[in-house]
């Protein structure tokens, strides 16, 4: 984008996502604002996801679904006291499922100024057998 | 005019004609004493970034989400007692022959000033960005502070 275009940011509320299952330490779970583009190797996701550490993580790939889990530490020392409080602080969380076949060895995954990019292979494309029915 | 479905099924209720305005009545109380109470989810400036401001005996902290900014896409100053961020957060744009399934980072500029409850030392701010959260400090002006008065 070039500056001559570049747009004033919004506010968007950050979106809790409901979890079916209980979770063991509460807390609110929040969807991560991703990007999702494929090229013809691989499906690179980007997602924000600003106070996660690299160790608070979790990538998981599984029958084609993959989730994405990151924990927050809750920032701010018990001493402090609140003023104004405009957003929450909690889990990201988000599941998608993959319809190409991914070479799971090969995926990656960076994370940096709190946006994890993810980037999945997919598996080379196995060369068409044709099959020839005999006659008899 | 809006007739309420039951199942799919338009009904009249012809018993009552103003049944709907009835209706309609109690959703705004119910709205109006949602908001009286403190229910609404959270109290917005409406300006990006959004920010969590504490304080303590010393300081305010000011807390705010900025994934994939990095430090000198921010320009922070401060005032007496005032405090400004401004940036613009870009989006390297990716390989030509990429197909987009989502697009839901947004990239733009962005300028928010924040007026702290009271004094501060404007020499004494620092900041730090980590893993896509700015957190600056800001002292407290000597004459803001509370002072501990002893009873003699």
């Amino acid at each position: 984008m070039t500056k001559a275009e570049a747009k004033e940011l919004k506010v968007r509320e950050k979106q809790e996502v409901p979890t079916d299952t209980e979770q063991t330490r509460p807390g609110p779970v929040y969807t991560p604002d991703v990007d999702i583009f494929e090229s013809e190797t691989d499906i690179t996701l980007l997602a924000d996801m600003p106070g996660v550490t690299t160790e608070h993580m979790t990538i998981d790939l599984c029958d084609d679904v993959l989730t994405v889990t990151g924990e927050t530490e809750t920032d701010g020392e018990a001493s402090e006291e609140p003023i104004v409080m405009e957003y929450g602080v909690g889990k990201y969380y988000r599941q998608f499922t993959l319809s190409e076949v991914i070479d799971q060895a090969k995926i990656t995954a960076e994370l940096k100024d709190g946006v994890l990019r993810l980037v999945l292979p997919k598996v080379q494309k196995a060369t068409p057998r044709k099959i020839t029915v005999s006659t008899g | 005019m809006i007739y309420r479905r039951m199942f799919g099924v338009p009904t009249w209720n012809v018993r009552s004609p103003f049944g709907e305005l009835e209706l309609m009545r109690q959703q705004v109380d119910n709205f109006l004493s949602r908001v009286s109470e403190g229910g609404m989810p959270s109290l917005h400036a409406g300006v990006f970034p959004s920010i969590n401001l504490t304080e303590d005996k010393d300081h305010y902290y000011i807390r705010a989400e900025l994934p994939g900014i990095s430090s000198e896409e921010l320009d922070i100053q401060a005032t007496v007692n005032n405090l400004s961020i401004s940036g613009e957060r870009q989006i390297a744009t990716e390989k030509d022959n990429v197909r987009y399934h989502r697009k839901e980072r947004e990239a733009g500029k962005f300028s928010r000033a924040i007026s702290l409850p009271g004094d501060i030392d404007p020499d004494g701010v620092s900041a730090s960005l980590n893993n896509g959260i700015l957190k600056v400090s800001v002292p407290k002006a000597e004459k803001a502070k509370p002072k501990q008065i002893t009873i003699n």
